[in-house]
């Protein structure tokens, strides 16, 4: 399982990078993994205000169906539309083809409540 | 999220799927592989190819003594009696009422039958089977000591008869043969769960590790692929195969689940052939369908409900994409009027109304199966 440390993490298998005022977000190899084959992804239209911990979106693999959880408030501003025709992006390439998400961020002081590395590590150990 | 307890048992095979890199997951008391590399892949590799599954979770009975066949005929809705030597039959087990208690092949052995129940079940029916057996028949569970290695696929046969100590391909589906494959003695039967051709090894277990081996190792040239639990569903499940637990149980009956054609009414008496009767006398209320959402990003799941308008009508059973087909697709019952194909039914999918038409199974027809359904 890849958790690269530059990145914040939820509970519920979000990553997200700050980018200046901006965020990407996606989900985790851990929950990629989890989840399998993934064959559609359903996310916001831009210009949709997201807010901290509210679903923004779906993931369909072909076993099962996942939410997806804002990881900060903020608008989106960019959706990845490659994903429209390559799902597998994400399982392939969670950190980096496979981003979700790009978004404003609100409220800086958000970030505070997410996990970082190490914490989601010992989060998903603690979830097996 | 994965659910283990630490109490499951493990296949003969369990450190060649760790080996492989395979994801392992409990399943019916077992640590199983969900998938190797990838369950789409591993799906594409059956159609297209061939693959090799580890279902030693399956469980194994043997029956033996005189009226063996008759015994057990008597709990299947299938006829049994009249099977030839090593001819498997697969059949539904009921209750008194009908309900299935489970789907499972029995072979005619020299030895005695030879009855291959589903992993979940194995406790179930062994009490069950024991319970309804008259005195002077044996029970004997060898699930413990038996290992099952499948290989299925469109090219199954050019992989596997080279190996073979005499000829597999004149044997048709639902037959059997005992003979060596790589030097292991197996029973080896053309059947499967995939809609490809295919045979299916039952070996014992201290051979089960050296026989997997040289499979991979002979496979290499013309790709066999390791093939998960994961795949093993969505590839039964394009060929509209039940799968007990979600689709039939205790409170399904062969009638209503598609799987009329196993239920041999004029064979004469057997455990729950009477609630049988009565039901196809009065009619049968619900059926199994095929279900295809017109969207072709709609994946039904198990468990969504079915209505007509606010009415609900049914649900779905099992759920998922089909990878052969590239869409998501659901099996579920509906009330018996609303069973004719292009019927339009909604789907309940999390809350959102998907519109989807009822479809014959099954959904993949295609595969390089001999024969044209199960039996």
């Amino acid at each position: 399982m890849h958790t690269p440390a530059e990145l914040k993490y939820t509970e519920e298998h979000e990553w997200v990078k700050l980018e200046g005022k901006e965020a990407l977000v996606g989900i985790t190899d851990y929950a990629q993994g989890e989840l399998g084959d993934i064959v559609f992804v359903e996310l916001p239209a831009e210009g949709k205000a997201v807010k901290q911990g509210e679903v923004f979106g779906t993931i369909e693999a072909v076993k099962t169906v996942s939410d997806l959880y804002a990881p900060v408030s903020g608008k989106v501003i960019a959706t990845n539309k490659s994903l429209t025709d390559h799902p597998e992006d994400i399982n392939k390439s969670p950190y980096k083809d496979g981003w979700m998400i790009r978004i404003t961020v609100d409220n800086p002081g958000e970030m505070e409540k997410l996990l970082n590395a190490d914490g989601y590590k010992t989060h998903v150990g603690a979830e097996h | 999220m994965s659910g283990a307890t630490g109490n499951e048992k493990k296949t003969a095979l369990y450190d060649k799927h760790v080996a492989l890199g395979a994801r392992m997951v409990p399943f019916a008391g077992y640590m199983m592989p969900l998938s190797y590399s990838g369950q789409i892949s591993e799906h594409k590799a059956v159609r297209n190819k061939v693959g090799i599954f580890d279902l030693s979770h399956m469980g194994e009975f043997i029956i033996s003594g005189p009226g063996a066949i008759e015994a057990v005929d008597h709990l299947l809705t299938n006829r049994l009696v009249g099977a030839k030597p090593f001819q498997a039959v697969y059949s539904p087990m009921c209750l008194d009422n009908g309900g299935i208690v489970d789907d499972l092949i029995a072979y005619n052995l020299p030895d005695g039958v030879y009855l291959v129940v589903n992993a979940s079940n194995i406790d179930k029916d062994a009490r069950w089977i024991q319970e309804h057996l008259p005195a002077g028949v044996n029970f004997g569970n060898i699930s413990d000591h038996t290992s099952l290695i499948a290989i299925q696929g469109p090219a199954t046969l050019e992989f596997l008869a080279p190996l073979m100590d005499q000829p597999i391909a004149h044997l048709r589906t639902y037959t059997s043969v005992r003979a060596q494959v790589a030097g292991v003695d197996a029973l080896v039967s053309r059947t499967g769960y995939t809609g490809e051709d295919g045979y299916e090894l039952y070996v014992a277990n201290a051979h089960a590790p050296e026989l997997w081996d040289r499979l991979m190792e002979l496979g290499q040239n013309i790709g066999l692929t390791p093939i998960g639990l994961a795949a093993r569903d969505t590839l039964r499940f394009e060929m509209g195969y039940c799968l007990y637990g979600n689709d039939i149980d205790e409170t399904t009956t062969p009638l209503e689940s598609g799987l009329t054609w196993t239920v041999k009414l004029e064979k004469g008496d057997f455990v729950g052939r009477n609630a049988l009767i009565e039901q196809n006398h009065r009619g049968v209320p619900r059926r199994l369908v095929g279900l295809r959402p017109d969207g072709e990003r709609s994946i039904p799941r198990h468990g969504n409900p079915l209505r007509i308008g606010d009415r609900q009508v049914g649900h779905v059973t099992s759920g998922t994409f089909a990878p052969s087909l590239g869409m998501g697709l659901g099996m579920g019952y509906v009330e018996s009027d609303l069973s004719r194909p292009r019927t339009q039914v909604t789907i309940d999918v999390r809350g959102k109304d998907v519109l989807a038409a009822v479809t014959v199974l099954p959904f993949y027809a295609y595969g390089s199966r001999p024969g044209r359904r199960k039996a």
